[in-house]
């Protein structure tokens, strides 16, 4: 089961004079199982990457196989591709619409075909799993906070049962806490349904202590791509490309380069708590 | 005369249910009383839904109180008469460039605002260069603000607001929707017209990175004002801060556990150099 990307293409107004490459030749593998960062500056082509994977935009030239079927032959059901690959939007709670939250995370099941029961209780799953409590089943979307909203337009994407679910910066615009949150619940999920997480961010810091594997794209291309620890010894070309590494990587190096033996490869607070007492053992009172 | 000052403000909603009807009172400001000094570089922190963004919006008066007092630059914004003042005296800036740009033209937008203000033809020229200067954007002054990242949106929406020559500038999570680099550029711009305008500036965020370099830190909760201080007095709290729903930057918190473990090093870390020096000093 996964998802394979080869020579992919994508260019948007073709053949008029606004005609430019989103996306170039991108040949990605994407396994089951796999929790994987994307990063890139405003306009590297991380969203447009994305909407490839459920369908949403075609590729203009290339291949994408789904569980090693090719999506873009002719025949090919795209609904099965839509129920496989749940897709969350940058501000998903922009697009809640119904009476009640029970009725809005059941919209995307009863699109399915899937009896009310089933969607009745496939949205209790859901909501249970982003953490809303049950007194606000049967209260109006709107009436709930930021962060309640955007877990409600979540729950909504995982009661279609998803096996891959890439989401757009869903931690834009939430307090540290809603946050923290939201990504202990997507890492909590990974871990206890082995469903493939993709997850796109600015944030280096999330990334660096969520994700197995990083894509960094460029210019509408995969720049790099490897463990984040691998990713962020890049950190100089990160920068010139309006990214970095998260700020402790930053310390370990300069500890280093002050004679105080640590390796430089944290990439969390955790890790780099450890390599710092190790390298400093005489200095703990 | 202080640039921004409070007195028991109150700032209470009717809440309906399904069917409309009021079923009770919500105070989103609770008693809050506040003295901010011209020139100073104030930052406002608090979890979604903890009352800043209601408190921003009564400097420049899209909300008035519905108790206690507010005054920006001497004028009680609850006046109707003083709306004008009150509005070109405290500029305000989104978090969402897109809800804030109206022309097609980057220079047309930012004359929108002076040209309200009945500032003469000759004039609004003048501002729109300088304010564009100013945000380190006047090559993009013939260009159609579509074609703009966020960031660069973002700073078009400051020097709309500087063209307007404000004493002082109201930004409510102006990086929320911006990548690093766009938020740099933001933060900078903020600063340069702290530092080289004098402009006093009120920057409500939840990256707490943006908050280390203020002069003064506000915390609220339930409507309340619930810390204040330097950054370095608020980020040695680093429990509190956490009941807060909030957070410190990675180098406070890496600071912060490593003393927790035994190394004494000293509290309130806000920079990188700091850590890397006090950790030197260790060795």
């Amino acid at each position: 089961m996964s998802i394979k990307l080869e020579h992919i293409n994508y260019i948007y107004s073709e053949g008029t004079a606004y005609e430019k490459a989103a996306i170039k030749d991108i040949c990605l593998e994407i396994k089951e199982g796999e929790f994987i960062g994307i990063i890139g500056h405003t306009g590297s082509g991380k969203s447009t990457l994305i909407q490839h994977l459920n369908g949403i935009l075609k590729a203009t030239s290339g291949e994408l196989y789904c569980n090693g079927k090719n999506i873009y032959e002719e025949g090919y059901p795209m609904k099965e591709l839509r129920n496989y690959v749940g897709l969350v939007f940058q501000y998903p709670e922009h697009q809640l619409f119904e009476v009640d939250v029970m009725k809005d995370v059941c919209f995307g099941p009863k699109n399915q075909g899937i009896s009310p029961e089933e969607c009745e209780k496939r949205a209790r799953e859901a909501l249970e799993l982003v953490g809303l409590k049950e007194k606000y089943y049967t209260r109006s979307p709107f009436d709930l906070s930021g962060g309640q909203k955007r877990r409600a337009a979540i729950a909504g994407v995982l009661a279609m049962h998803p096996q891959v679910l890439v989401l757009d910066e869903p931690t834009a615009g939430l307090d540290p806490k809603g946050r923290d949150d939201i990504l202990e619940q997507i890492s909590m999920l990974h871990k206890r349904t082995n469903m493939t997480v993709i997850l796109v961010s600015h944030s280096m810091e999330d990334i660096a202590k969520y994700v197995d594997r990083i894509i960094v794209m460029n210019k509408g291309e995969v720049m790099y791509e490897g463990k984040p620890k691998e990713v962020f010894r890049h950190y100089k070309e990160l920068e010139k490309i309006g990214l970095a590494a998260p700020q402790v990587t930053y310390v370990m190096k300069e500890l280093k380069e002050k004679g105080i033996p640590v390796s430089d490869d944290a990439t969390t607070v955790e890790e780099a708590v450890e390599e710092i007492l190790r390298g400093m053992k005489g200095a703990v009172k | 005369m202080e640039m921004i000052r409070t007195e028991n403000l109150v700032y209470e909603y009717e809440k309906h249910d399904d069917e409309g009807n009021v079923v009770g009172m919500q105070r989103a400001i609770d008693d809050v009383g506040l003295h901010i000094k011209p020139g100073q570089f104030i930052a406002i922190l608090g979890h979604n839904g903890s009352g800043k963004s209601t408190l921003a919006k009564h400097m420049n008066a899209i909300l008035v109180p519905t108790g206690g007092t507010m005054w920006v630059d001497g004028k009680d914004t609850k006046k109707e008469e003083n709306l004008w003042d009150v509005r070109q005296s405290a500029g305000m800036v989104f978090q969402n460039p897109d809800n804030q740009i109206i022309a097609t033209v980057v220079e047309e937008d930012v004359g929108f605002g002076p040209e309200n203000l009945g500032v003469p033809t000759e004039e609004i020229w003048e501002r729109v260069e300088e304010s564009l200067k100013s945000v380190g954007m006047l090559e993009y002054r013939h260009r159609s603000p579509n074609k703009l990242s966020g960031g660069q949106k973002q700073r078009v929406a400051i020097a709309g607001v500087v063209a307007m020559h404000p004493k002082c500038i109201v930004l409510d999570e102006p990086t929320a929707m911006l990548d690093p680099n766009g938020r740099k550029d933001v933060l900078r711009t903020v600063h340069r017209l702290h530092e080289q305008e004098h402009v006093t500036v009120i920057l409500i965020t939840h990256y707490m990175e943006e908050v280390v370099d203020a002069d003064h830190v506000i915390v609220m909760d339930h409507g309340k004002i619930v810390m204040q201080g330097t950054p370095r007095e608020i980020f040695s709290k680093v429990e509190t801060l956490k009941e807060y729903r909030l957070d410190v930057p990675q180098v406070t918190m890496l600071a912060h556990e490593l003393k927790k473990r035994g190394l004494p090093i000293k509290d309130g870390i806000l920079r990188r150099e700091e850590l890397v020096e006090e950790l030197c000093r260790l060795n």
